[in-house]
């Protein structure tokens, strides 16, 4: 169970890493990004606003860290 | 363009993680011996090519729009990470990255551990710690060149590119027999981070249905936006962290 938990953690860190705000964000973008994109082609602009308030989303939170 | 992104991208990536495997290696073998060390070294790349074997021909029988919907999100939350980690190096918010503090660090732990054999193994800290430093490094370049090479459909040149970085970094670290210090490794995180977000961003957004304007030539947009992005982050946390010390 042990050596099980550190591969789930291993792999959690590598993907998710410190901030899991960043995951969850990137996942509703797609998921707005594809939702958009059903009604309209013009769909591309989603992603990199979020993705802007995603940075500065993280980078507040470490920065309120230190 | 595509490619010489792809080739730039999986080069400067695969550079750094061979520069912080390398370290390690180093360290252990210089302090330890190598005969242990190089056994780890071996066991990690054997391990390495059983996954990129395994995943590299799963990744591209994938439908190319899923592919880049799921490679385009972990590639994002993935260089968002190292973005953040860049920005925060950069403005001062995280001690810079420096090869030869942690050289040092794993010299120092490498002489107060104790040896004991293992089956072939003669000095067990130093296999399992050079075994480690290949394979996590290594699975941050085998993510990188498969992900990047599967979604341009041309996993040859990123393992090419990946390959070159890793024998580049080699060869000077054996031709200099210490931590390879002087690589601007910092400057070159912030420049990865910026390219697997971008890269991200790009492809995600094309798995996602969106149709970029101008299709292709939308992407060197795409990285230009991120690096403005990242370079304004770092100028206002400077700012922010000045007008807190004054």
């Amino acid at each position: 169970m042990g050596k099980l938990k550190a591969f789930g953690l291993f792999w959690y860190d590598f993907v998710i890493g410190d901030d899991p705000l960043v995951a969850v964000l990137v996942i509703a973008a797609l998921a707005g990004t594809a939702a958009l994109s059903t009604h309209t082609t013009a769909s591309w602009w989603l992603l990199p606003v979020i993705v802007t308030l995603a940075l500065a989303a993280t980078l507040a939170r470490a920065v309120r860290k230190k | 363009m595509g490619t010489a992104f792809l080739l730039l991208s999986v080069f400067l990536a695969c550079a750094v993680e061979a520069v912080e495997a390398l370290t390690i290696v180093l360290a252990v073998g210089l302090t330890r011996g190598w005969r242990s060390a190089l056994q780890g070294v071996a066991a990690g790349l054997l391990l390495l090519a059983v996954v990129v074997a395994a995943l590299g021909p799963a990744l591209t029988v994938l439908p190319l729009k899923a592919l880049r919907l799921v490679v385009g999100g972990l590639l994002l939350t993935f260089g968002l990470q190292w973005l953040r980690k860049a920005i925060l190096r950069a403005s001062g918010y995280k001690d810079l990255r420096d090869e030869a503090a942690a050289y040092q660090r794993e010299v120092k732990a490498a002489r107060e551990a104790a040896a004991s054999k293992k089956s072939l193994v003669e000095d067990w800290y130093a296999f399992t710690l050079s075994f480690k430093g290949v394979v996590l490094e290594g699975l941050e370049v085998a993510f990188i060149a498969l992900t990047f090479g599967a979604n341009q459909r041309d996993i040859p040149l990123a393992a090419v590119a990946a390959v070159a970085a890793v024998l580049a970094v080699c060869v000077a670290g054996v031709a200099v027999k210490a931590p390879l210090a002087r690589v601007p490794e910092n400057t070159m995180k912030f420049a990865v981070g910026v390219m697997l977000t971008g890269f991200g961003l790009f492809w995600g957004a094309e798995g996602a249905g969106a149709h970029w304007p101008g299709n292709d030539a939308a992407l060197p947009l795409v990285l230009a936006y991120i690096l403005l992005v990242a370079v304004g982050a770092v100028w206002v946390l400077k700012r922010r962290r000045a007008a807190w010390a004054s």
